[in-house]
């Protein structure tokens, strides 16, 4: 959706093979690099890449996080023999790192190894993006955290309806860099045009330098807007849009991503807690996010066993899919205490959804789990409003009399979040 | 208009797409807020012209598809709006060619998943301009008694219930268009209603901010207080505060921003909507929270009690005296879509067809009631289509052996007959196979391929009157008719015709009795004796053996007779040969053969040398 990250390994590439398109001048960006996952034959790499043997290395994650030398997983001038054994060592593993944003723990399952650069200079440059339009970052002071030093950031502002030609790049940079300015300022030109257009959102090197009178990025960070990827899936080459990490995609998460995938519909499912007792089955981005806060709010987000949305009018199997999805998760087992579940079918009034339509994959689903969903002991609380709604909640109402569930439902004379609090604390309406 | 103003209860709108139910939703809120002329001037649909038929009221009425932005424009320079429903592929284009045209002011961007460069620059180029983008990814929004988006606001039974055909006292915008109508649903709950409301759309830079339209409701007098509903991620809230803090927004705004979960959240979750993504502290929905109750905005505990806050806020307003009567309007009845009606079983009507054969409206389509997939695998074949098709039976392997048997026989007869003949003068004539082969099986009647039903009528007549084979001859010779299915030019006794033979047998082996064919024998052995060639021939074989067959398939005789009237066994004919039109055609196009004209020396020319004068 929108902005999403993408490995190192994957930006480089891109750069080093689309930089060229965008100056006249021979700027070319050197790089020497591959990206070894689980099933990468390590021994068998040389062959393809004969240089590993022949440099010194630089080996590190490259799973779209930071900080990777302060979390001692930076593995810097080393040979392929050292590197082998560093990157045996540490795929696989779980580790827990420390980023600005707190502690994340996951599994490292990438690494980029590159060629190693002797350097003096590090230099920080970033392109970044806003409503009004992008600015350039740069500072001579990279390589260590920006926040510390942005007092040494110069930036150049570019204007959404201009062109980087219309300005003074070079001006702009800090008068220290000399004779090498004139360079710089090329590339930052050019890196500046492709980036807008590759559809970068987000894009950073700290820090970079010139070895040899060449431009050499040590550490890039990019992100890119997924939503352009039907004007640049050529110019993306392939580039893939990891999750992010310690985010492990569990068997039911990527099912219902497949299925969002496959259609113009929106399905999206994450599980919090499989132990939780409140199981939450909402209409609507923005609907799905108010049902959560509400759990919360309560004081109930231990029990909030999963966040998930479906919009856009799904079909009738789609949604009987999805909530089969579900109802599968928060039937596996009991409350080890004995208490009740909770799943939440939760809407606002819809706009133009057929209501009665998309529940009857709800329905179709609650039937064939119907057993299952006695034993677990789950209540079943439904409000939602818009198009046929009259004839949803009454099938709704019907269903559970047939199957004898307990379901309680409710229209837009209530309000939205009111099932929550009837459901979690038995307040009356 | 004043500047502050999108729309009135004039404003005339272009629907870019072939949204029509969207349209027709537009005009009916259009004719429950009894304006005096539709909304929607016309479509804006690339692929096509022509025009859309939609109802004003119980009147239909005619739209027209114009083919481009400045075709539209042109016709229509009184629409300074364009309801944007082009796909993310193509929403920024047409947005920006709608943009340049002077006439359009304001542009709503439906598509979700526009770039986000594409939308940048949009908003840029409309501010310079002074006009109005709403979206993307957004459902629109509505402003009761005057325009309705698209597909904002619901159904009309919603707009109904929510009074969102006349205006209240209050503007309200939201981030999520799927919680705008939510969000009327709980203003107009608690206050007395909208005045506008809009949502500026998920995406991380919408055209247009919160900000953006609470800044119109700030200078517009008939709005008394305003609602907002906000998001976690982005920091379009802070320029809220920034604005309340340099005394840009006065009025009350109740404002909840949801997300309050997220901390609750591993990291990296993405929710429904792309802009709602926390990656710092104060982008989170707490943060913001407070940062507005702090600016004095009246901020919820939870969005539970938002409805209670906003009705608070309304009735002191209320107490000061502040809030004016809204006078309520006698709304016009918008009649029940026949559609609706018959979904909720109110209403009825004779249907004008019928069909007993087969059935498309399912999941799978059907043959008399055998889903097509089954038809495939439980090797019904061509007869067993034909079975189920023409006769409506799941006919035994034996009826549909003999069909397919038919088919095969009567594939081709070579070019010298007059349907072959005629198809291939058509094709060399240069026309299509559809042309040629209907110019051959024109000619199929009673005189070529037509014996198969005279054979079945024929024979028929004088079994079912008991005539003994002679007194059948007989009898058709004292009417002067020619038995049909009796005859050949070249075979005879003594020269079987193969093709009967091969019918004859397979009926002897399979069907359970051929009380015709036994008939039709008897009757060749007495014609056959007057002269060698009288035999029965292909067609009689199929007329008769059809007969026989549907005997054996326990159809009454009177329902035969129905059967033969309507041409039934032909049909077993031309299905068959028009195979063999088509073979003539191909080889016609193959051979490159070029027109056909009749040589001189083949026609009789016997011309008068004046015509017969007639005084």
């Amino acid at each position: 959706m929108a902005e999403k990250g993408i490995r190192e390994f994957d930006a480089k590439r891109m750069i080093a093979k689309g930089l060229a398109n965008f100056t006249k001048s021979d700027l070319k960006l050197e790089t020497k690099q591959v990206l070894v996952s689980p099933d990468t034959d390590l021994d068998g790499l040389v062959g393809e890449y004969s240089w590993l043997e022949n440099e010194k290395l630089v080996a590190k994650p490259d799973q779209l996080f930071g900080k990777r030398g302060k979390n001692n997983l930076l593995f810097v001038n080393k040979d392929w023999k050292e590197v082998k054994s560093w990157i045996k060592k540490h795929m696989n593993k779980e580790v827990t790192i420390t980023q600005t944003t707190g502690e994340t723990t996951g599994i490292l399952t990438h690494f980029l190894v590159e060629k190693f650069f002797p350097h003096k200079e590090e230099y920080y440059l970033a392109i970044t993006t806003d409503r009004e339009g992008d600015t350039i970052h740069f500072s001579l002071k990279g390589g260590v955290d920006i926040e510390e030093v942005w007092d040494s950031v110069s930036t150049l502002k570019i204007p959404i309806l201009s062109t980087i030609d219309d300005l003074d790049v070079a001006g702009f940079l800090p008068s220290e860099l000399g004779d090498k300015a004139e360079e710089m300022a090329e590339f930052i030109t050019a890196l500046y045009k492709m980036a807008v257009d590759y559809h970068f959102t987000y894009l950073e090197f700290n820090p970079i330098t010139f070895v040899d009178g060449a431009i050499i990025p040590l550490d890039t960070v990019a992100k890119l807007d997924d939503y352009a990827s039907y004007q640049c899936a050529e110019k993306w080459d392939g580039a893939a849009f990891p999750s992010s990490f310690g985010l492990k995609g569990t068997k039911e998460e990527q099912y219902v991503s497949e299925l969002d995938e496959r259609t113009g519909a929106s399905l999206k499912l994450t599980v919090l807690n499989p132990e939780g007792r409140v199981w939450t089955l909402v209409a609507g981005g923005g609907a799905s996010v108010i049902f959560a806060d509400t759990v919360t709010d309560l004081g109930y987000a231990k029990e909030l066993a999963n966040y998930g949305e479906y919009s856009g009018n799904p079909t009738r199997e789609l949604t009987y899919a999805y909530t089969k999805t579900i109802l599968k998760l928060m039937t596996e087992k009991k409350d080890p205490e004995g208490r009740s579940k909770f799943l939440i079918i939760g809407g606002g009034i819809a706009n133009f959804t057929d209501v009665a339509k998309t529940f009857t994959g709800i329905i179709d689903a609650i039937e064939e789990y119907s057993e299952a969903l006695k034993k677990t002991d789950v209540k079943i609380f439904v409000r939602r409003g818009g198009p046929n709604y009259k004839e949803g909640l009454a099938n709704m109402r019907k269903m559970g009399k047939k199957l004898g569930l307990p379901v309680e439902v409710y229209g837009p004379e209530t309000h939205m979040t009111k099932i929550v609090s009837i459901a979690l604390q038995g307040k009356e309406v | 208009m004043k500047e502050y103003e999108l729309f009135d209860k004039n404003t005339k709108s272009f629907i870019y797409g072939s949204q029509s139910t969207a349209a027709q939703r537009m005009l009916d809120f259009d004719y429950l807020s009894q304006r005096e002329e539709p909304s929607v001037v016309g479509f804006i649909t690339p692929e096509g012209g022509g025009y859309f038929k939609l109802f004003w009221g119980t009147k239909e009425i005619r739209l027209p598809r114009f083919r481009s932005v400045k075709e539209a424009t042109e016709a229509h320079p009184e629409a300074d709006v364009m309801v944007n429903f082009a796909s993310e592929r193509s929403s920024a284009d047409s947005t920006m060619e709608a943009l340049e045209a002077d006439t359009i002011r304001t542009v709503i961007m439906i598509a979700e998943g526009v770039p986000q460069r594409d939308t940048r620059k949009i908003a840029a180029y409309a501010k310079k301009h002074g006009k109005w983008v709403i979206g993307p990814a957004t459902v629109g929004g509505i402003k009761p008694g005057c325009f309705k988006i698209g597909n904002a606001a619901g159904t009309i039974q919603n707009i109904s219930d929510t009074k969102l055909y006349r205006p209240g006292s209050v503007g309200f915008v939201s981030v999520s268009g799927g919680l705008s109508n939510e969000g009327y649903n709980i203003v107009s709950l608690n206050t007395d209603g909208v005045y506008e409301g809009y949502a500026v759309g998920g995406d991380v830079y919408p055209a247009t901010t919160l900000l953006d339209h609470l800044l119109r409701y700030e200078k517009n007098p008939k709005i008394k207080m305003m609602v907002s509903l906000g998001e976690l991620g982005g920091r379009d809230e802070y320029e809220i505060v920034e604005a309340i803090k340099e005394g840009k927004l006065t009025k009350p705004l109740v404002m909840w921003v949801t997300g309050t979960c997220s901390k609750m959240l591993p990291g990296g979750v993405q929710f429904g909507h792309a802009g709602a993504k926390s990656d710092s502290e104060d982008t989170t929905a707490e943060a913001k929270n407070k940062a507005l109750k702090d600016a004095g905005v009246v901020v919820p505990e939870s969005f539970d009690d938002y409805g209670e806050k906003i009705k608070e806020t309304f009735e002191k307003l209320k107490a000061e005296g502040k809030i004016e009567e809204v006078e309520e309007p006698t709304v016009p009845n918008i009649p029940m879509d026949y559609k609706q009606a018959v979904a909720e079983g109110i209403v009825r009507k004779p249907t004008n067809f019928i069909s007993t054969i087969c059935d498309e409206t399912g999941e799978v389509h059907n043959y008399c009631g055998v889903p097509i997939d089954q038809v495939i695998k439980e090797g019904y074949g061509i007869g067993g289509v034909l079975g189920l098709l023409w006769f409506k039976k799941n006919m035994p392997q034996y009826a549909r052996d003999f069909l397919e048997l038919v088919i095969q026989i009567v594939a081709d007869h070579g070019p010298a007959v007059s349907g072959a003949h005629n198809t291939i003068v058509t094709a060399r004539a240069g026309k299509t196979l559809i042309e040629s082969i209907v110019s051959g099986i024109l000619t199929i009647g009673p005189r070529f391929g037509g014996a198969v039903n005279g054979a079945a009528k024929h024979f028929s007549w004088g079994k079912e009157n008991n005539m003994a084979p002679r007194e059948f001859i007989t009898a058709m010779k004292a009417k002067n008719i020619r038995i049909q299915g009796i005859g050949h030019r070249i075979h005879s006794v003594d020269d079987p015709d193969v093709r009967v033979e091969i019918m004859v047998e397979f009926a002897r082996e399979h069907f359970p009795k051929t009380p015709l064919l036994d008939y039709a024998l008897d009757v060749q052995k007495v014609t056959t004796m007057k002269k060698n060639t009288l035999i029965l021939n292909v067609d009689g074989c199929i007329g008769v053996l059809c007969v026989d067959l549907l005997k054996n398939l326990d159809y009454p005789d009177a329902e035969i007779k129905e059967m033969i009237e309507m041409g039934f066994f032909n049909a077993l004919f031309i299905i068959g040969r028009t195979m063999g039109f088509m073979g003539h055609y191909f080889d016609q196009k193959r051979l490159k053969a070029g027109l056909y004209r009749h040589p001189w020396d083949d026609i009789l020319y016997d011309v008068p040398n004046k015509p017969e004068k007639v005084e």
